[in-house]
């Protein structure tokens, strides 16, 4: 079921005008600056605050319209912010009932997994006995993540819920994030201001700008859209779905196949022939050149199409490639772009400098 | 020791600390509530007139009262006219008294606790499926635990202690408005320093004892003072 809603809603001078719609499956980034009501919205969703005009609805559940306004406790939603705010009262294992209990009493929730699945899925065996204070800033958000996926809600709402945790523990949490996303088939709302985050994670991306939805789309469409400032910044990236397709044993190398051709990365001991993995070509990293470059160090040169040419800055252009269908992005001078007369259309060969993996 | 007619004022004393202080929480809670969480600006008003009792002299609070009460006040009157009982001189009257005159010190305790709360544990716990009297009892009162305790101690003590309001609006009738302070200084009056000295003692070691197991307890649930 997908989670439907439109929001006119005014405090102060900021004024919330937005409406899109996050699909029944996957995590859906809700993406931009800070300030520009991101939160506000998951609030507004979750019932936490009530717009000036607003409508909330799955499928034909009406949560908000006109004079009909369901608070928060009688909306199936699994909501984490960016604290956690677990129980201090209360031991891991009666945070995590909190909700549990309630809302088994309500008829108003999916089918959802079970407690064991959920800490098992989590790794939180091992602290059910502690309380609060004794974790952990990744600990405490996982519990926290638990505890409200324990409701068994129809829509899981997280705002920035990693934002708090430094690089290390952001690391040994996203996979728990990854799990989630393959095992259980729960719409995800996901705040966030960090790029990174929402490539590694995000099937698709809701781009907020001073209080509107500016676009929605598929991730990657979204940030290779060059009406879009995310194909115009200095972290430009491309984001692809690829599987390992073969090990190069003598130079460990791993070849990933994807739908524009293949690529070529050092080995890393956990990537399995087969396996699908996600991975991120940065703008700045991909060259041109008009004919395939027989005596270049770089591994990886696709033949490509040029789709689109910008400005970007006075110095730099944003080049929008084809490669057999899966956009690719390049940011050259536009002295190469004069040198080599790229415009729409022209044939070329990307040199792809590095690939990163992502998942 | 205690002459029978101390007894019976000590026993007066406990019954009205008792019930002023179960009144008192039972109306302080809801209002401490409103003024930790309401944003309108009115909230100021009211937070002066609960704490007015700390500065007003107790006898100005009970001379109004008097007044109020009194067959010729407002509310008297209106008593008197739907046959309901004289207030002044009794120990209803004497518990209205006492509830106005602690007042703040149920309300400021529990206002605190209740502010110190972050709004995020309460949003979470509605996003838990708590409806809002579940997440008051399920999360603010055990949170709220130090304060509450406070507010009951401070309550109870305070009135134990109170005098000036109780000397005008509740007279000095042995058994039903004669309180411990009123005997101690009826004591001291006749010049009886040895039956005064039992009593202020007592109340002395009753209250260092009081505070003392309030402090012990707030300490070892590790929730510090409010």
């Amino acid at each position: 079921m997908s989670l439907w809603f439109r929001f006119d809603h005014r405090r102060g001078d900021f004024r919330l005008q937005a409406a899109g719609e996050v699909p029944a499956r996957g995590i859906t980034a809700l993406f931009g600056p800070s300030g520009c009501g991101k939160s506000t919205l998951l609030r507004l969703i979750a019932g936490l605050e009530r717009g000036d005009d607003g409508e909330v609805r799955m499928e034909n559940d009406i949560w908000q319209n006109g004079r009909t306004f369901r608070p928060p406790h009688q909306r199936p939603i699994g909501y984490v912010i960016q604290e956690g705010q677990l129980f201090p009262h209360l031991s891991v294992r009666d945070n995590l009932r909190y909700g549990w209990k309630r809302a088994g009493r309500t008829n108003d929730t999916a089918a959802g997994p079970d407690f064991d699945t959920v800490i098992e899925l989590l790794g939180l065996p091992e602290l059910l006995d502690r309380r609060p204070g004794q974790l952990s800033g990744g600990q405490r958000q996982r519990v926290a993540i638990g505890r409200a996926l324990l409701t068994r809600p129809r829509v899981l709402l997280l705002d920035e819920p990693l934002a708090a945790l430094d690089a290390a523990a952001k690391r040994a949490i996203l996979p728990y994030l990854e799990r989630l996303h393959r095992e259980l088939a729960l719409p995800v709302l996901y705040v966030s201001h960090d790029s990174d985050e929402v490539a590694r994670i995000a099937d698709r991306l809701l781009l907020m700008e001073a209080g509107r939805i500016r676009a929605a789309g598929d991730l990657s469409d979204m940030l290779t859209r060059s009406d879009l400032p995310l194909a115009r910044g200095e972290q430009a990236e491309t984001v692809l779905e690829a599987t390992v397709s073969g090990h190069d044993a003598d130079y460990h190398l791993t070849r990933l196949r994807f739908a524009g051709g293949e690529l070529s990365l050092a080995t890393q001991a956990d990537l399995a022939v087969g396996e699908q993995r996600r991975i991120r070509i940065l703008a700045r990293d991909v060259s041109l050149t008009l004919s395939p470059a027989a005596d270049s160090s770089i591994l990886n040169i696709l033949p490509a199409r040029v789709s689109d040419v910008r400005p970007l800055n006075p110095a730099q252009a944003l080049v929008c490639l084809d490669l057999g269908g899966t956009p690719l992005l390049a940011h050259i001078t536009h002295k190469s772009v004069a040198a080599l007369g790229l415009e729409p259309g022209t044939p070329v060969y990307a040199q792809i400098k590095s690939v990163a993996l992502l998942v | 020791m205690f002459s029978p007619a101390d007894i019976a004022s000590l026993w007066v004393t406990l019954k009205l600390a008792t019930v002023t202080t179960l009144i008192l929480l039972l109306l302080g809670t809801p209002l401490a509530w409103w003024l930790a969480r309401t944003p309108r600006r009115g909230k100021v008003v009211m937070e002066a007139l609960v704490a007015l009792p700390l500065v007003l002299p107790p006898t100005v609070l009970g001379f109004y009262l008097l007044v109020a009460l009194g067959p010729h006040g407002p509310v008297g009157a209106l008593l008197d006219m739907m046959g309901g009982p004289t207030l002044v001189f009794s120990f209803p009257g004497l518990v209205i008294g006492s509830v106005i005159y602690s007042l703040p010190f149920v309300v400021q305790p529990l206002q605190a606790s209740f502010s110190a709360i972050p709004a995020g544990l309460l949003d979470a716990a509605a996003t838990l499926r708590a409806a809002p009297l579940d997440r008051f009892f399920s999360l603010v009162l055990p949170l709220a635990r130090p304060g509450l305790l406070t507010a009951v101690v401070l309550g109870f003590a305070h009135t134990v202690g109170e005098f000036g309001v109780v000397l005008m609006i509740g007279g000095n009738i042995p058994g039903q408005t004669q309180v411990l302070s009123i005997s101690i200084y009826d004591h001291v009056e006749a010049l009886d320093y040895d039956q005064a000295h039992w009593l202020a003692g007592s109340l002395l070691v009753f209250s260092f004892v009081m505070l003392l197991l309030v402090y012990r307890f707030n300490r070892r649930f590790g929730l510090g003072r409010p």
